[in-house]
């Protein structure tokens, strides 16, 4: 166990690593990181005195040092465009997309869970058949263009939710939240099921496939056998054992969650930490660049590891094979 | 020795078939005619292919041309004339421009890069891939673990981030100019992996076979086994997923247009239209949106929905 966590652990580390040497040639050679600090006035030497004190001379690696030593105490320089410190930038959006994400996560899992359940448990019917067709339409349909179409029925033809923005947010300590207002929430509903459709079909589908692969097995034949209850065979038996993919792979998408939202935060102008990289993007703002790459890296390799940690809690046949006995 | 030789074959006697009457009776051919989806989604493809290839001769207005534009024009809803007398069957956008034009227009764009972007991707991946599977070893280790790394990140990240350098790298006066090329790399550099994933697995089977062997044995260059004798045989899954992959790039592209890091707003592709049309949704000109969105939604679909069949059809197993 220990060593596979080490090794985990490791892999972990070298991502981490390679992505911070990306964010680095990023932060040191797109554009000159000095030319963003002087006027058009400033003399030869003076540049080459500022270019010494902030030590672009000094060798490659010892720069790239320093750039990890000041990455892992959450430093990463001035962002060019709003001329603040670009952690203090991303902490202070990173409420609103943590809130954004968690909401569309919670309604992916519940109704991917149940819908795919459902079309499992009662395969021949028509409600299953739509609810599979609309799922591959779900998928293959852009996410700009359902977060569109939900802004164009829900707040302009029925007026019923707002379509942009947060709402009103209160202050709770460094975090924002808007989860404590009517406002708020209203404002959350949109987004979040615009974000949470395509993880949403994804588990479905899994659950679904899941659940028909289990109740084709024997142990659930001799339940039915020994007079269990409908539904202590489908949920006490069959459901818990579909769980531990759908845990996986919904972990493994909370990353890509927190990636799709730039696409759902520009569609609804949500103040999150994807409209502050799409904004970088556009005015090539490379310290925030760099920081949401090491940031969004982070969040997948920690997510990935604390994933494959539980895999390999819940799962015993994996603690075998990892042991070396079996194939 | 005599029974080798060709005295009146079987085959002879059957009355040639021609080409056509091959492709037509062939597995592949089979199963598209059997399929109504299949046909009808190869119709709708072959369609926009062609609206988009002859955009200039087919369509109404030449919406790029500002002499042709009239401001009096704008707003007109779909099938209407306008207080000038011009009639526009899908309406016209702020600026007065044909929305049936700009569409044919931008279709042309957007399968242009997803073309190019899914060619690049192809070629990038299976050569690496190819490499990976043949070589073995360090070389083989160190591909497949940049490719792991990048699958585990979402393409559009990927995509943002190519996109987001070279901006940097190129001096603003060529922004507009390089856009295009810009986002067809990011594009395609964002899609790579697939390929090369799929084609060193491949690659790693075939080079067990013995024509490999035998080609090896007789001193045949490397670059020519690869290209000429282990190629041919790992391009089918590539097809597949080429395929599939188009579709990802038509979207891939639309988002990162209508994010407003794709092409120059001079060239406006589908994503484009669809980001200028949404600000027109709340004041109810919802046709400059509306029929955009509908030509990409189809495009994917079809694209998507050929892909599947693909797949089905090339891989007997899961029949």
């Amino acid at each position: 166990m220990l060593a596979f966590i080490l090794r985990r652990l490791a892999q972990s580390i070298i991502v981490m690593l390679v992505v911070a040497l990306v964010a680095f040639m990023l932060f040191r050679y797109v554009g000159d990181p000095v030319a963003g600090l002087v006027g058009q006035d400033t003399r030869l030497h003076e540049i080459e005195e500022l270019r010494e004190r902030l030590g672009l001379n000094d060798p490659f690696y010892m720069q790239f040092a320093r750039f990890i030593g000041n990455a892992v105490q959450g430093e990463f320089g001035i962002s060019y465009r709003l001329q603040q410190p670009v952690t203090e930038l991303i902490v202070s959006r990173l409420p609103a997309t943590i809130e954004l994400a968690f909401a569309s996560a919670l309604i992916a899992l519940v109704f991917g869970v149940v819908l795919g359940v459902f079309t499992a448990l009662r395969p021949r019917t028509f409600a299953t058949g739509l609810i599979m067709t609309l799922s591959l339409i779900g998928v293959s349909l852009p996410t700009f263009l359902i977060g569109i179409g939900l802004i164009y029925v829900f707040a302009v033809e029925l007026q019923w939710l707002p379509s942009f923005g947060r709402g009103q947010v209160i202050d709770l300590g460094w975090w924002r939240t808007g989860l404590l207002t009517e406002s708020g929430r209203r404002s959350l509903i949109l987004p979040a099921i615009t974000l949470s459709l395509f993880q949403l079909t994804l588990i479905m589908r899994l659950v679904r496939a899941e659940m028909l692969e289990v109740l084709r097995q024997d142990y659930i034949r001799f339940a039915r056998a020994r007079g269990l209850s409908k539904r202590a065979i489908n949920f006490g038996h069959a459901l818990k054992n579909t769980m531990v993919p759908v845990i996986t792979i919904t972990g493994l998408q909370l990353g890509s969650v927190i990636a799709f939202s730039i696409v759902t935060e520009t569609v609804f102008q949500w103040p999150g930490v994807g409209s502050l990289f799409i904004n970088s993007v556009q005015v090539v703002d490379v310290p925030v660049m760099a920081a949401y790459l090491m940031f969004i890296a982070f969040v997948f390799v920690v997510i990935n590891l604390i994933v494959d940690i539980l895999y390999y809690a819940v799962d015993p046949r994996l603690r075998v094979h990892g042991i070396g006995g079996g194939k | 020795m005599s029974s080798l030789e060709p005295s009146t074959p079987v085959a002879a006697v059957a009355p040639p078939r021609s080409f056509l009457r091959r492709v037509w009776d062939s597995d592949v051919f089979f199963s598209f005619r059997r399929s109504p989806v299949t046909i009808a989604a190869a119709l709708v493809t072959v369609l926009m292919v062609g609206a988009a290839l002859f955009a200039p001769w087919i369509a109404p207005y030449d919406p790029f041309n500002p002499a042709s534009l009239n401001l009096m024009d704008g707003f007109t809803p779909p099938m209407s004339t306008s207080m000038t007398g011009n009639y526009f069957l899908l309406g016209s956008d702020h600026q007065g421009r044909d929305v049936l034009s700009t569409i044919l227009y931008g279709s042309r764009v957007s399968l242009f890069v997803g073309l190019s972007a899914t060619l690049f991707a192809i070629v990038l991946g299976v050569s690496l891939g190819l490499t990976a599977g043949y070589r073995g070893g360090m070389t083989d280790s160190i591909i497949m673990r940049v490719a792991d790394i990048q699958l585990s990140f979402p393409a559009i990240l990927i995509a943002l981030l190519i996109f987001g350098i070279a901006r940097g790298i190129i001096p603003p006066s060529r922004h507009e100019s390089m856009a295009i090329w810009v986002l067809i790399a990011a594009i395609g550099l964002s899609n790579w992996a697939q390929f090369a994933r799929t084609v060193r697995g491949a690659t790693m089977v075939e080079r067990q076979k013995d024509y490999v062997s035998a080609a090896r044995i007789m001193g045949v260059n490397p670059l020519r086994i690869l290209i000429r004798h282990i190629l041919p045989n790992v391009l089918g899954p590539v097809l597949v997923i080429g395929t599939i992959g188009l579709a990802l790039a038509i979207i891939e592209e639309a988002t990162l247009s209508f994010l407003g890091v794709g092409v120059p707003p001079t060239q406006p592709s589908l994503g484009t239209l669809i980001r200028i049309g949404q600000g027109f949704l709340f004041s109810g000109e919802w046709w400059i949106l509306f029929f955009p969105a509908v030509t990409l939604i189809l495009l994917a679909l079809a694209v998507n929905l050929l892909g599947d069949w693909l797949r089905d059809a090339l891989n007997p197993r899961l029949r």
